[in-house]
């Protein structure tokens, strides 16, 4: 008995020195230094726009159409600069495409391939098995090419950022002049060299040049205007299939997974209730 | 008290022969239905180990034979393994042709070996019938067996020029893979 | 089993027969799971989480092993590997979000039955090894989840793996030559990722090992109760199968129903963007925060920060670094003293008064701010709440309930489990059995 009440005498002693020392060493100084300097404050950037798509929602799916037209956005802009590493050629027969199509789409390409007489690095014509190829041969070339600034691959780029799909597409067609008002509170925020402006990038200013500048500047091949908006939301669109080939089989598994589940489970209640009825107390009522 | 008419006793508390098959069928369908979701599981778990997309899209492969002489062979790959793909010269055709078929272990003619119109161009895979080593004969300077076609060297399995066992352990002749050619100079296997 | 009244199991056929004498698996599982182990009439659902534990580890294990037929443990193409099994493996995409996700709801049922262990204080003799053994599975799982988390080799597992094991570098003298032999080198690389898989993979078979011990330390005093009181006859207890078999099933159903839920429509809610970028040691993510289950602890770490000084002299006696480290670490440890600090002779939070005040409106409170502190950047007011809360914490666990266990005065218990179900208990009544109930 002594020696439990030893522990416990302890225990309270070490409970009572911790609490004192987060509360007196730590606590204490952080509310003195809040009070008498205040926090750095965040720069005010927006939330993504909420772009309707296709494929939100649990009943979501693709619109092949508008997947088709992002590859063409990539294709002719985000291409010269990103990468799309994971994405092979043979996955664009899921955008509609026929064997033909992506033999022909991917034959168009170079790929680094090897020469079969001297064994030399070269390039190749591209095959529907290959990935696509990056526009820079490593890291230290894309770096050199883009003043320090690595452009990321695109793959994952919607799932590498909160809400991404619509993060894309604001901000894509988001880049604009920072206002007066931003600039009055927070001179900071004014874009240095080689930074361009864009509320929706946390830090405001980021490397990329706008890269979607004017209507029309993808030629579309199904006619729709191509506004800087309407290519925004498109490649945002591919991009999203680009980091989840497999988002709409998903969601189409998880209905019938679920229903199944909710049939399972109504039974086992009803199972259950059926088996605890003989040993439940009964309310003022005798069933049967 | 009524509240403790119940027990937990359930032997003294079974319903009404009715209410015991009213009971038993919640029970069954329950465990029916826990059953019918435990094998709906195994199906991915059993398909996962399946070839992937990226396997299966690698399942057909091109082979351009325009560089290939008559009495030389060339190695490709098909599937992750060797593909023999030899032009015979006029002589060893007509050896392949002498033979009757009904001679032989596993009786094929050249021609059921071969596609028309391209008699010359003979097409296996690179893999011995016993189990599955590599023959030799396709690479310059390669012993050829005793039929001038492809020797096995694990246990001794001779092929003739159509790539037909004709000696040794092998139960059949090479496999010919399913092709065609996409050009004069273009095969696609698979 | 220890009740007399335990359904003895009787082998019905030649198969069976021959099994009972020859290896008596059977009639393990029907005294362990079956209708041979008698369990209080009167569990809540508070009660249907070991099973579901119990469930989620072996849905870890399953699709833990499938996953591991595709992942490569090598920092070249261990990230590639990981989208390879999203992309192209059949059913890839549903192995790895159930994965993922299947951590988080393992720890979630386990944040609820350990929770369930305090407010009942299931902790308390006779069950102190059950709740030691719980303990040792729940620290486990965080070594298994930690290193988990850091194989798909983007940059939260990166960071995190490079964080987590600075924490050992807080250690005086000795700390940076054990951070450098956890990682095998300066900085997380091919060597660390690859004996995080090899103990990642191993972990869970140790857990299995600690769950069977633990199920065996509970089948000894048999399973404690919403009342606290003591089995005392046959008419407390109900056999395991079919009461509680169907009813852990159809609690299973639900719980299925949430996990699918999340795993088919938001795979990625509980995870973190970062960690669809590839690792980079060159650049640090803008806010590193571990899994959301470690968000508590991470607050409990950063919230020292502050050297313990000698007042006006400014001689450090221990640096915030390393007070948080062994705050976090003590902020779970201490629960393997908890039989020994709550004397309390009343079990269950229903009967004592000023525990349940304290357990309602102090300790839950304190685990929802270290929660949220936790999970968000270390800026005011988050870092100033985290410090409130921990100070909580201690005083909670090492001040409060020591000294709540001998001043409070319990609310009378009912004589019987019997008498909690229906009302009344006829030994009660005809004074068959005098002794006290406890």
């Amino acid at each position: 008995m002594t020696k439990l009440l030893s522990i416990r005498v302890v225990a309270i002693l070490i409970g009572i020195g911790l609490a004192v020392t987060v509360l007196f060493w730590s606590l204490v100084p952080g509310v003195i230094a809040f009070v008498t300097e205040g926090q750095a404050e965040h720069l005010p950037y927006e939330e993504p726009r909420d772009f309707d798509f296709s494929f939100d929602g649990p009943f979501g799916k693709w619109d092949v159409q508008q997947l088709q037209r992002g590859l063409k956005v990539y294709d002719e802009v985000c291409s010269a600069c990103h990468s799309l590493k994971y994405v092979a050629f043979r996955n664009l027969s899921e955008l509609g495409y026929d064997e033909s199509q992506v033999k022909a789409y991917a034959a168009a390409k170079q790929v680094p391939g090897i020469d079969p007489n001297t064994g030399e690095a070269t390039t190749r014509p591209g095959l529907p098995t290959d990935y696509f190829p990056s526009p820079y041969p490593n890291n230290v070339a894309a770096a050199a090419a883009n003043n320090n600034a690595i452009p990321p691959d695109l793959s994952l780029i919607t799932k590498a950022r909160g809400d991404g799909t619509n993060y894309v597409a604001s901000l894509l067609s988001g880049y604009q002049e920072p206002s007066a008002e931003l600039l009055a509170e927070h001179p900071e925020a004014a874009p240095g060299p080689g930074l361009y402006h864009n509320p929706y990038f946390p830090n405001l200013n980021l490397a990329m040049a706008p890269p979607i500048t004017m209507d029309g500047q993808v030629t579309y091949d199904d006619g729709t205007e191509a506004t800087i908006e309407q290519m925004s939301i498109d490649v945002a669109a591919f991009l999203t299939w680009t980091a989840e080939p497999t988002l709409i089989q998903r969601k189409q598994t998880g209905w019938p997974v679920l229903i199944f589940l909710l049939f399972a489970t109504v039974l086992a209640y009803l199972s259950k209730n059926q088996i605890w009825a003989a040993v439940k107390p009964k309310k003022n009522k005798k069933s049967d | 008290m009524a509240d403790t008419a119940a027990t937990a006793n359930p032997e003294t508390t079974e319903d009404t022969g009715d209410g015991v098959r009213r009971r038993d069928f919640l029970d069954i369908a329950a465990v029916s239905a826990a059953g019918v979701g435990g094998l709906a599981v195994l199906y991915p778990l059993i398909s996962q180990m399946a070839p992937s997309k990226d396997v299966l899209a690698a399942s057909t492969t091109e082979v351009d034979v325009s560089a290939i002489q008559p009495g030389q062979a060339i190695k490709a790959v098909f599937r992750k393994q060797p593909l023999f793909v030899r032009r015979l010269t006029p002589e060893e055709i007509a050896a392949a042709n002498a033979t009757p078929a009904s001679s032989l272990r596993d009786p094929e003619t050249l021609a059921d070996r071969t596609q028309e119109g391209h008699q010359d161009m003979l097409v296996t895979m690179g893999v011995c019938t016993h189990l599955g080593c590599v023959p030799l004969g396709a690479a310059e300077g390669e012993v050829k067996g005793e039929f001038g076609g492809y020797f096995c060297p694990c246990h001794g399995s001779h092929y003739d020029t159509a790539g037909r066992i004709r000696k040794g352990p092998a139960p059949t002749n090479l496999e010919v893979p399913e092709y065609t050619f996409t050009s004069d100079t273009t095969i696609q296997v698979g | 089993m220890s009740f007399p009244w335990a359904k003895e199991y009787t082998p019905s056929n030649g198969v069976t027969k021959f099994l009972d004498e020859k290896l008596p698996l059977p009639r393990l599982v029907y005294n362990a799971v079956g209708a041979g182990y008698p369990v209080p009439r009167n569990l809540s659902y508070f009660w249907n989480f070991g099973v579901l534990a119990g469930f989620f580890l072996v849905l870890q294990i399953v699709t833990g092993i499938i996953l591991a037929m595709h992942y490569a443990a090598n920092a070249q193409v261990a990230f590639a590997t990981t989208e390879h099994i999203m992309r192209n493996v059949n059913w890839g995409w549903l192995m790895r979000y159930a994965h993922a996700n299947g951590a988080s709801f393992f720890f979630i049922v386990v944040y609820l039955h350990i929770f369930r262990g305090f407010y009942y204080s299931s902790y308390k003799a006779p069950r102190e090894m059950i709740w030691l053994l719980g303990v040792t599975i729940f620290l486990l799982m965080m070594a298994t989840a930690f290193m988990g988390y850091v194989l798909p080799w983007g940059q939260m597992s990166f960071w995190g793996a490079k964080v987590i094991t600075g924490l050992f570098g807080a250690i005086p003298l000795v700390g940076e030559p054990i951070q450098i032999w956890l990682l095998g080198g300066y900085a997380p690389d091919n060597a660390a990722l690859n004996r995080f898989f090899s103990l990642h993979f191993l972990l869970p078979f140790v857990i299995a090992g600690c769950v069977i011990l633990h199920i065996w330390a509970l089948h000894i005093p048999g399973s404690s109760n919403p009342t606290g009181v003591e089995i005392k006859s046959e008419s407390d207890t109900l056999p395991f199968h079919p009461y509680y078999t169907v009813k852990d099933g159809f609690g299973l159903g639900v719980a299925l129903l949430v996990f699918f839920s999340l795993v088919f429509f938001l795979p990625n809610a509980l995870g973190h963007p970062d960690n669809y970028i590839e690792a980079n040691p060159l650049s640090t993510p803008a806010h590193i925060v571990p899994e959301w289950y470690f968000w508590p602890f991470y607050a409990i770490l950063r919230a020292f920060t502050g050297d313990l000084t000698i007042p006006f002299t400014g001689v450090v006696l221990i640096e915030a670094k390393l007070l948080g480290v062994l705050a976090m670490f003590g902020s779970i440890l201490l629960w393997f003293i908890l039989p020994w600090l709550d004397k309390s002779p009343v079990r269950s939070g229903h009967y004592r008064p000023l525990f349940r005040k304290f357990f309602w409106f102090g300790l839950i409170p304190a685990m929802i701010v270290l929660f949220i502190c936790g999970g968000a950047p270390a800026e005011e007011p988050y870092v100033m709440l985290s410090q409130l809360a921990t100070a909580y914490y201690f005083l909670h666990f090492l001040v409060i309930l020591p000294i709540v266990g001998q001043i409070e005065k319990p609310e009378p218990l009912p004589y019987s489990i019997t008498e909690a179900v229906l009302g009344s208990d006829k030994k009660a009544v005809l004074g068959e059995n005098a002794s006290p109930a406890v």
